[in-house]
């Protein structure tokens, strides 16, 4: 099962790498969504897929999955929540004041704006 | 009184008095008093923590009163304190010259809480005993960062943050993945117990790919030689307040990351890791000399010199010898000290002449004397001219180098102050002597203003070269600490 995972998991990051490499802000937008994907389920998948209950105390259950994987997930997922929609806010204003989402375009230095 | 939560306060009175100034968006008069309040609150009770932890030892807690692996736990050593307290220390500084310099628009739109959020996760990322919380506490830094670079939004400003902000992402996905593979080696997350926990296995190959990794996820924050691409571009976009703070505080947070990772865990195949970060590190110098001799603007000539002493604070840490370490950390306070002087003196020279290209500007020396010799000061400073503050450091980071046999890279690392001094030299050259150009109208009196905070930060620089003699026992025991990993696991995890 877990092999199964680092496949998946493998041709996750293989998509989101190619997203970010694109030239596309959305694209790009698109792939850091894969990539936490890839890294909550890695995260999920490193603590071990054993365990044929969910973590919840209740009476007779001895073999239940590992907590702890499950609420760092949780943690993440919120941080890369609001990382996200900050980004995406970010994109829309960087559009409407460069008119374009072409990453090649967005250059400049101090010199020439 | 019972000071067992005193290790809490540095992190949690900037939170508290962040969101306080949430409430008071439209009133900026209160918003800088209840701020500058706060910070020295802060500040004082980072003081009382470094007395108790030269007095009583390591300070640690753990949140909850679980017992050590299972809770979350902080922990306040000599570095981590020394740390904190500095950061607070120029954050007060960064916010007085903000009172005049960041403009009343920004001051309206949650500048002063960011900062304060920014500050809470520096601390806390200083403080913390358990890897999956420094993950938390560098996001909160992270994303009070975002809200800084792009607060304005400027058109240029919007460029470069989508690339701050996209960069850092990946960073913390790769973080989150290092953590997955450590935890699914060592099956902890307190960093005092993963230590212990790879001391029993011996490192073998697997910890030494996830110690890769860490120096790849933290070189990203702390702009480590191929990985600090991102940094020249995006530091040259917000205004100059946030630039000090980011450069005086938010590499160093990688930098307190890999010094803390490589002397706590990966301790069992220096031969590997520690030549890494050295050739690294020294790789990291040479691209920062580089890029400090090839421009003509200022923002970007003092941009260069902090790669330039981030690689020469790791070099210092990958000795492993007594020497080398107690250096770095001599010169990681100092770079952090004399590069917010440096950026605020920056700062006034670009509002002084208008522009931040060397080429039109020249003579300020005969309209602005004070801020001339200030400047001249701050750049001996971090050149280590020998009674300031950057020489004790270089002293014996270089002497650590030669103890552990790296000659080569010991004079690549002595020679790079050189360039140090000359790209700094050049600045003041260019702006200071030569014809006086005309200069746009300006403001006497917020010029004073902003004289004050730098002023301040120049004499504390020099106050800390100094009293070197005095500091000794302090940067002995964070050293020790350092090279002594027991000390912080039996302080951690106490039976």
């Amino acid at each position: 099962m877990e092999l199964l995972m680092a496949i998946v998991i493998g041709v996750l990051f293989t998509a989101a790498v190619y997203l970010i490499l694109s030239r596309s802000l959305l694209r790009i937008i698109f792939g850091t969504g894969l990539l936490s994907h890839g890294a909550h389920l890695l995260l999920l998948t490193m603590g071990g897929l054993g365990g044929t209950s969910p973590p919840v105390l209740a009476e007779g259950i001895t073999d239940y999955a590992d907590p702890l994987p499950q609420a760092l997930i949780l943690t993440a997922i919120v941080i890369s929540f609001g990382v996200t929609s900050f980004i995406l806010v970010l994109a829309y204003k960087t559009y409407s004041k460069h008119q374009t989402d072409n990453m090649d375009l967005m250059r400049g230095n101090d010199e020439h704006d | 009184m019972n000071m067992i939560n005193l290790l809490i306060l540095p992190i949690l009175l900037p939170f508290l008095f962040a969101v306080i100034l949430l409430f008071l968006k439209e009133n900026i008069r209160a918003q800088r008093l209840l701020t500058i309040v706060g910070l020295v609150v802060s500040l004082a009770a980072a003081l009382r923590l470094i007395w108790k932890v030269k007095t009583a030892g390591v300070q640690t807690i753990t949140l909850g009163s679980w017992p050590a692996p299972f809770g979350i736990s902080l922990v306040s050593d000599m570095l981590s304190v020394l740390l904190v307290t500095t950061s607070i220390l120029i954050t007060i500084l960064i916010v007085l010259y903000s009172f005049t310099a960041i403009g009343e628009a920004r001051e309206r739109f949650y500048y002063y809480p960011a900062v304060l959020f920014m500050l809470t996760g520096i601390n806390g990322a200083f403080t913390t005993g358990d890897i999956f919380n420094m993950f938390v506490f560098f996001e909160v830094l992270l994303i009070a960062s975002y809200v800084l670079i792009v607060l304005g939004g400027e058109k240029r400003q919007l460029r470069e943050s989508i690339k701050y902000l996209l960069v850092n992402v990946i960073s913390s996905a790769l973080f989150v993945v290092t953590v997955g593979l450590l935890y699914s080696v060592v099956g902890t997350l307190n960093m005092a117990d993963i230590s212990a926990k790879i001391a029993e296995v011996g490192q073998p190959g697997i910890i030494t790919v996830i110690a890769v990794l860490f120096l790849l996820v933290f070189g990203i924050k702390g702009a480590l030689f191929p990985l600090y691409f991102w940094l020249p571009g995006s530091y040259s976009a917000p205004p100059m307040p946030v630039l000090a703070l980011f450069g005086a505080l938010l590499t160093k947070v990688g930098l307190y990351a890999i010094t803390r990772t490589y002397t706590l865990f990966f301790i069992h195949d220096v031969a590997f890791t520690h030549e890494l970060l050295l050739v690294l590190s020294v790789l990291t110098v040479i691209m920062g000399c580089v890029g400090a001799l090839a421009y003509f603007d200022l923002k970007q000539i003092i941009i260069y010199n902090i790669i330039i002493a981030v690689g020469v604070i790791l070099f210092g840490v990958s000795q492993m010898n007594e020497a080398g370490m107690s250096g770095a950390i001599f010169y990681l306070i100092h770079d952090m000290l004399i590069k917010a002087a440096l950026f605020i003196l920056i700062g006034i020279i670009i509002s002084v002449t208008g522009t931040s290209n060397l080429r039109n500007m020249g003579g300020l020396m005969k309209t602005h004397t004070s801020l001339g010799w200030m400047y001249l000061i701050t750049v001996f400073g971090l050149v280590g001219i020998p009674p300031l503050s950057g020489f004790i450091g270089k002293l014996l980071i270089v002497q650590g180098g030669f103890e552990a046999g790296n000659t080569w890279a010991t004079v690549i690392i002595l020679i790079s102050s050189i360039i140090v001094l000359l790209s700094a030299m050049r600045i003041f050259v260019y702006a200071f002597w030569g014809e006086p150009v005309k200069l746009p109208k300006s403001d006497r009196r917020s010029y004073r203003k902003e004289m004050l905070p730098a002023t301040l930060l120049v004499v504390i620089s020099i106050v800390y070269g100094v009293s070197t003699e005095w500091l000794i026992p302090y940067m002995a025991d964070a050293s020790d600490i350092l090279l002594n990993p027991s000390i912080y696991i039996d302080a951690v995890l106490k039976e």
